[in-house]
């Protein structure tokens, strides 16, 4: 059991001017499950790999528990990279297959039971101990991997995109039980993926990073609710935030023909950067179909509609003036269309145009200068 | 993961090796809708297999009955015209990454296996998605270590294996791959003289860099030793390990193999400026070793008094380079070595030493190598490599010299080696579908390998284990 902190740590590969990882400071509590998400080459692989000790560290230090492990070789940071790819013996048990790891560092033989009889109780093998791989089942046989690793009781677990190579099925059933089992366990963990869903449901915190840079650090629904900044608001959340620039007039935001309100305090904290413009973004279940005279709505032409029976999908885009401010500039990653949920029921058709009216507590405001949120 | 970070500061052969590129999954990244094949071969045949279907469930006059390693996911060695295949169902971004890897270690004239191929957008006949499939060439008369110990064999042999993991460690590490996933199973061996020499065939968790650092060279030799000792301690428990093998020492073999070559290629020699002969006595020993130096670094010391000299680029593969440019044949390390002594010998025996060497070594390949080769039966073509036989010949025909108190002729000696040494080379269909099925019992991502112990039809829908896990 150990706390996992980076502490002012950078990372620059030779050659390259840019850090991969620039001055994180990141606290993994004792028995935490940090999840570190982000997209390709955003410095998380690098993260992992720096505390496990095959990456070396520029600048700053890594601490597990009371340790300085800065500089320590991998096999003295008592820690386990789960699931790098363990392969089954055919001629061991299951038990053996579990303890023998424990068994080449010397451990005594009542011990390395003791352990592999507590390992196979958590992930129910116990009625197995003495089988070989071949009369078990797929799940069963990847539950012996992870039983590998929990034997060696490590202080930390250290998973790198762990369900990569698994297919949608496998994936699915595992993630439930890496997040389950690391419960149980209360170990320390770090685990690293570019999959948002993978952070959401997993993580007791989320830490998303980008371009080498920790953008926020958070329980998932507060990463989810509360975004900090316009990166992190695109890319927490499936289907992802609508996000869009529009001037702001009056105090309101000025969307095509239409305006909607602003809390006061948000556009007040708008600089000269920001050009008399704001950055808003709602969630699709934050948005519903308002009345043609609302006048705190705004239009979108309908381009295409999905019924999903419990729900209802609008794309549509925003109608606008065509002027140049006016450009919806759209900041995430999804495509150019606006997404919002409806009731089934009452989907508009293809080619309409419909008001929709954002919920006003759930409206998420960004400075287009900073990109860093206003309300 | 990326495959290959900062890919622009890789060696330029490596940099450009290929066009595929893995990438995350989001939402620019879709699966492709048809059947696509990315091949750097051109097999037209590639396009009449059944993709549609499990790869388990491929029909078997399709397949080729050769030993395969321990896999988590599905393999089988395919039949595709002239060539045979090895097939590994995996996910798209693993396929892609593995085949990005693959192509750039090639184009670094590293040993590993030859990739072909990777195939996506695979549906079966309801039109449900398959996993994609990485297509690699098998390794000719490569076995997998579990082949090795499945016959009799010297008692050192696993010392062996050792020996040639750790010289293609060192050589991966020297040109900046990270393993990440060491093990026996991950490799192939070929039979090299009285040695072995390994192939890296399973790269998933590799990662090439422009250097390592020694954290990272350090972790792959730990993980390393524990795999061998895991993987031979699963023979001991199949019987299949002699008795004197002890797992932990033959291990630990593989941590001191490693360090001494590596210190060997890498270390700084200081020298008097009066010793300088010092520099060919390192150059002649990595020489032997099997190394060529294409640069060595030399620099005075700061007191002023004594030379600096680090090898900067070395190059595996003296002695079979020498042997290629002599005879075209291309063969591995040891076997080029037995080769080129006996080209020597033959020269000195026809008193033809004032003649150059290419010239002689025309005829050697005319009058002793060629019609030596061409006495392999038929049967064991695919079994033995022309240049192992070859070796195996002469250190018979030794054999008998020492017995029968004078030389034996060749032809002689190859109809011996025939009768009484090659048999021992065939594997027989009892010993291959035992190692298949040992092979498939660590498979965790496929149904139709699972051997389930109730017999009651698994499914991974139901498996009882989600409830195991939600309370």
């Amino acid at each position: 059991m150990a706390e996992v902190v980076f502490d002012h740590v950078t990372r620059i590969y030779p050659g390259n001017d840019k850090p991969s990882v620039d001055d994180l400071n990141l606290n993994i509590k004792d028995g935490e499950f940090l999840v570190l998400v982000g997209p390709s080459g955003c410095g998380k692989s690098t993260t992992l790999r720096m505390l496990a000790g095959l990456e070396e560290v520029n600048k700053g230090s890594i601490r597990i528990g009371d340790k300085d492990v800065t500089t320590m070789q991998p096999k003295d940071r008592d820690i386990a990279m789960v699931f790098q790819n363990y392969a089954l013996y055919p001629h061991m048990t299951v038990a053996d297959n579990m303890g023998f790891a424990l068994k080449i560092a010397g451990t005594p033989k009542e011990e390395i039971r003791k352990r592999v009889e507590e390992a196979a109780k958590i992930l129910d093998l116990t009625e197995y101990l003495d089988r070989k791989p071949k009369a078990l089942s797929g799940g069963q046989r990847q539950r012996v991997a992870m039983g590998r690793a929990i034997v060696r009781k490590p202080k930390v677990f250290l998973m790198d995109e762990p369900l990569s190579n698994l297919d949608a099925k496998l994936r699915v059933q595992t993630r439930t039980q890496i997040a389950a089992l690391q419960r149980q366990l209360g170990v320390t963990t770090l685990y690293v993926t570019h999959d948002q869903t993978e952070a959401l449901t997993m993580g007791d915190r989320i830490a998303v990073i980008k371009l080498g840079i920790l953008q926020q650090v958070g329980a998932p629904t507060e990463l989810y609710d509360r975004p900090a900044n316009v990166f992190v608001a695109g890319f927490i959340g499936s289907p992802s935030m609508n996000l869009n620039t529009h001037p702001v007039v009056n105090g309101k935001a000025k969307i095509g023909e239409d305006t909607i309100e602003l809390p006061t305090e948000a556009v007040k904290k708008l600089t000269a950067e920001d050009n008399n413009q704001i950055v808003v973004g709602f969630r699709p279940e934050d948005a519903d179909l308002a009345p043609a005279n609302d006048p705190n709505a705004f239009s979108l032409k309908v381009i295409n509609v999905e019924d999903l029976g419990s729900d209802g999908y609008i794309y549509g885009n925003i109608i606008t003036d065509g002027s140049a401010a006016e450009t919806a500039q759209v900041m995430s990653d999804q495509n150019k269309l606006t997404t919002v949920r409806v009731n089934p029921r009452v989907l508009p058709k293809v080619g309409d145009t419909v008001k929709i009216k954002i919920d006003p507590s759930k409206m998420h405001l960004f400075a287009p200068s900073t990109e860093l949120r206003l309300n | 993961m990326q495959a290959s970070s900062n890919i622009s500061q890789l060696d330029p052969r490596a940099a450009k090796a290929t066009s595929v590129t893995a990438e995350d999954e989001h939402d620019n990244s879709v699966e492709p809708q048809a059947l696509t094949i990315t091949a750097a071969s051109s097999n037209p045949k590639m396009f009449t297999l059944p993709w549609h279907q499990p790869l388990a469930t491929w029909p078997k006059d399709l397949l080729a009955n050769l030993p395969r390693g321990i896999s988590r996911h599905v393999v089988r060695f395919v039949h595709v015209g002239d060539d045979v295949y090895a097939m590994k169902e995996i996910t798209r971004q693993m396929a892609e990454r593995e085949y990005e890897i693959l192509r750039r270690v090639q184009k670094l004239e590293l040993p590993a296996v030859t990739p072909i191929a990777v195939v996506t957008g695979r549906h079966d006949r309801n039109g449900d998605p398959l996993e994609a499939i990485l297509v690699t060439k098998h390794l000719k008369f490569s076995l997998p270590y579990r082949a090795l110990f499945a016959r009799n064999l010297r008692p050192d042999t696993a010392e062996r294996l050792i020996d040639a993991l750790a010289v293609l460690m060192v050589r991966l590490h020297l040109s900046g791959f990270y393993w990440g996933d060491v093990s026996l199973s991950n490799v192939l061996f070929l039979r090299d003289a009285d040695a072995f020499s390994a192939w890296l065939v399973d790269a998933e968790t590799g990662d090439l860099q422009v250097n390592l650092t020694e954290g990272q060279r350090e972790y792959d030799i730990d993980l390393a030793r524990t795999n061998i000792i895991g993987e031979l301690m699963d023979l001991a428990s199949g019987q299949l390990l002699p008795g004197e093998v002890d797992e932990i020492e033959v291990g630990n073999r593989l941590v001191d193999r490693y360090h001494s070559l590596w210190s060997a290629l890498t270390d700084t020699d200081k020298f008097r400026p009066d010793e300088m002969w010092k520099i060919e006595k390192r150059v002649d020993k990595l020489n032997e070793l099997g190394f060529d130096v294409d640069e060595l670094e030399m620099k005075t010391a700061e007191d002023g008094k004594r030379v600096l000299v680090r090898p900067r680029v070395v190059d595996a593969g003296y002695a079979s380079r020498k042997l290629l440019r002599l005879t075209g044949l291309d063969v591995q390390e040891n076997q080029a070595r037995r080769l080129l002594n006996d080209l020597d010998a033959y020269r000195a025996s026809t008193w033809r030493e004032g003649e150059e060497l290419e010239i002689v070594a025309t005829d050697w390949m005319r009058e002793v190598f060629e019609p030596t080769v061409r006495m392999i039966p038929r049967e064991y073509r695919s079994q033995i490599e022309p240049a192992q036989f070859f070796h195996e010949v002469l250190t018979h025909r030794w054999y008998l010299a020492e017995q029968a108190g004078h030389d034996v002729p060749m032809a002689e000696a190859v109809k011996s080696y025939i009768r009484s040494v090659l048999p021992n080379y065939k594997l027989d269909k009892k010993d291959i579908d035992a190692l298949l099925e040992e092979a498939d019992a660590g498979v965790i991502d496929d149904e139709f390998s699972y051997n389930d112990p109730d017999d009651d039809g698994y499914d991974p829908d139901d498996d009882p284990d989600a409830a195991v896990w939600s309370h």
